[in-house]
């Protein structure tokens, strides 16, 4: 069973949701990151997604651009972000990693290359938000056999005809884009979520994880049970571009931990 | 092959009578493509859906072509630049006339297509990015005339150097938001325009302003620009009884020129020339010429070339021109450049201002700094040819809104 699977299959059994955290590797400088990663699983964040810092991040709000903008001021490359992987992994074999960011870095390293050093540095998933599933065969073909999940996403304007197609080859879990927007949106609708779920529920028995959105713990709270995981990002790499480095680790627990005492509240 | 880099390479070279992209998937060979956030993937269909429709429907061409006659001054004249020619003492050139158009360029064609089509979708609402102001200026154009709401984004590095066409647009009405992310150009001028449509997706339409972006708008854009090339045909047939040897126009994203060339694809006598701009020099780094000094990658809903660092990161551009200055160009040209049926050379700063003045000298027409670029290719290229070889070139846009930055850069205060 992969580490993705473990952890959501666990927290099921336990009655429990998955948190799902997000922060831009390198932000807002490189030495900042391990400790982060190490702060959110502390914190009880059963997947951690690494974002891969890009020039143009098109489908990110403003906090995660600043992120991104304030980690390539380090020149913070994809290899840098991978290496930072694999020191975290060789501390902790629990905790899901996943990538995420956008296709262009994946291209100019080569899609082999890529995956070889994605799986040599413990990387469970990759989310590449500019993907869709009709352009993923051959990347998809170089993570199989490496058991790196390729993570798609559903949104609020996916068809159920799509919907179906995607899930077919989904793996790992599920992305719901809860709203109409870019990261980081204040306009998440728990009752619009829960109305699109609904259908999807019924095609696919991999776990769905609801993002975009969701901020707090009274966002987590309400969003949690209509799926089996929340995915909170903006909220962190706000923190990150707020607080000093000797800060972050205790605030991003701290934060990490009323995400988890929030969804364990909603069960 | 190597190690794989992604995807696999363009076909070999295929018989261009056939020419027929894109495929269903909206790919030209390995470029194109659909790259965007799954909460487009529906617009993205819509938008194909509609457009096949209204393509064939009689009564929206019909629309769409009175509105180009009596709106925009269709058709534009074909123009024998004869004293140039003669003090060139090489080719005859003509110059397809797209200054001539209402706004002052050809990005208007595209804009009041898209507007109709946006119109029939039932959106209220356009969105477009801008560089030099011209598409800018175009939408906002359109929008007044068929009562849509607009708003255009622009990088705030552009809001400075096109000041005019930034008023332009507020006098038709709409509304312009300056860009300050990432280098405060066209891309980011761009990425802000994707993340508004995917926030507002239902009641929007994205007017993109070049053959670039995902599928289906760089055949939209194309299929809406080819008026240009569709004209230039028949001209030459009417009055030259023969099609030109040679066509010529400047690359940024690659609309003008793509609109010419489209219709000359299937005959392979005639040779394609596409000018990107060189800026500094393509060996200074300094420039925004991915055709020639790019590699293939993907940005903006698309596969193509790109400016990129051996990271991937898209890198900052220069062009004095504005409206070139973008790190990608659209997929077809990436596709008839590694096909080997168009070629693409670049065009320094320098050059371009010095057939801006050539130009405007010898013909009494100024033409864009962006359009300078293709004169300059003619400048070096035409007097090496024959006196019965025939150039057309795209005078893609007037230079009323470049007299600034070119006194700006020659120290004359206006």
């Amino acid at each position: 069973m992969s580490r993705l699977e473990t952890r959501f299959a666990a927290r099921k059994a336990a009655g429990q949701k998955a948190l799902v955290t997000y922060l831009v590797a390198g932000d807002p400088e490189p030495q900042a990151t391990l400790p982060a990663l190490r702060a959110l699983a502390a914190g009880g964040a059963d997947v951690i997604e690494l974002g891969v810092p890009f020039s143009d991040p098109e489908a990110e709000g403003p906090d995660i651009q600043a992120g991104c903008e304030r980690a390539l001021r380090h020149a913070v490359k994809l290899r840098d972000v991978l290496a930072m992987a694999k020191a975290f992994r060789q501390e902790d074999q629990d905790t899901a990693l996943v990538l995420m960011g956008y296709l262009n870095s994946v291209e100019r390293m080569g899609y082999e290359t890529f995956a070889e050093a994605a799986a040599e540095a413990g990387i469970d998933g990759l989310i590449l938000v500019n993907l869709p599933p009709e352009e993923a065969d051959a990347l998809q073909r170089c993570l199989a056999p490496r058991d790196i999940d390729l993570i798609f996403l559903l949104a609020p304007t996916t068809t159920e005809a799509r919907a179906r197609a995607i899930l077919e080859r989904a793996t790992g879990f599920v992305y719901y884009v809860s709203l109409k927007g870019t990261t980081g949106a204040g306009h998440i609708d728990a009752e619009d979520v829960a109305a699109r779920l609904a259908p999807l529920r019924t095609m696919t028995d991999l776990p769905i994880a609801i993002g975009f959105g969701i901020r707090d713990g009274d966002t987590a709270q309400r969003m949690a049970p209509l799926g089996d995981g929340v995915v909170v990002g903006s909220a962190i790499v706000r923190r990150m571009g707020s607080l000093s480095l000797e800060e972050q680790p205790a605030a991003l627990e701290a934060f990490a931990r009323s995400l988890r005492e929030a969804l364990d509240a909603s069960c | 092959m190597t190690q794989a880099k992604g995807p696999p390479a363009s076909p070999g070279p295929q018989s261009w009578s056939q020419y027929n992209l894109p495929d269903a998937q909206g790919h030209f060979g390995q470029f194109g493509g659909r790259f965007v956030a799954e909460t487009l993937m529906h617009a993205l269909d819509e938008l194909e859906a509609v457009y096949r429709e209204r393509m064939a429907d009689e009564a929206f061409q019909a629309q769409f072509k009175e509105e180009l006659r009596s709106y925009v001054g269709r058709p534009t004249p074909l123009y024998h630049a004869e004293r140039l020619s003669t003090e060139l003492g090489g080719a005859q050139v003509y110059m397809k006339r797209e200054d001539l158009n209402h706004t002052g360029a050809h990005k208007v064609n595209s804009a009041l297509g898209q507007a109709l089509l946006a119109k029939h979708m039932g959106k209220r609402r356009i969105i477009a990015e801008t560089g030099a102001g011209q598409h800018g200026v175009a939408s906002a154009t359109v929008a007044a005339r068929l009562g849509l709401e607009c708003v255009v984004y622009m990088g705030e590095e552009d809001v400075r150097r096109q000041s005019p066409n930034v008023y332009r647009m507020k006098l038709l009405g709409a509304t312009v938001v300056p860009v300050t992310s990432g280098s405060r150009t066209l891309k980011d001028a761009m990425n802000e325009a994707m993340r508004d449509w995917v926030t507002n997706v239902d009641h929007t339409h994205y007017i993109i302003g070049t053959v670039a972006g995902p599928h289906p708008y760089p055949m939209i854009v194309r299929d809406f620009q080819s008026v240009i090339g569709e004209e230039t045909r028949a001209q030459c047939l009417d009055t030259l009884g023969r099609l030109p040897d040679t066509l010529v126009a400047c690359v940024g994203g690659g609309s003008n020129a793509l609109g010419l060339f489209y219709p000359f694809i299937r005959d392979e006598s005639v040779r394609l020339v596409g000018v990107e701009a060189g800026g500094y020099g393509i060996a200074s780094g300094q420039h925004a010429a991915p055709l020639s000094a790019g590699v293939p990658g993907v940005l903006h809903g698309n596969r193509t070339y790109l400016m990129e660092d051996e990271d991937g990161q898209i890198i900052a551009t220069h062009s004095v021109s504005a409206g070139l200055d973008y790190p990608g160009v659209g997929p077809e040209h990436a596709f008839l450049k590694d096909a080997q049926r168009a070629e693409y050379v670049a065009v320094t700063d320098d050059d371009a201002l010095a057939a801006f003045h050539h130009v405007t000298r010898k013909e009494g027409i100024i033409p864009a700094l962006e359009t300078s670029h293709a004169f300059a290719w003619i400048l070096e290229h035409a007097p090496k040819l024959p006196k019965d070889h025939v150039i057309v070139v795209n005078l893609s846009g007037r230079g009323d809104k470049d007299i600034f930055t070119i006194a700006e850069r020659e120290g004359i205060s206006l």
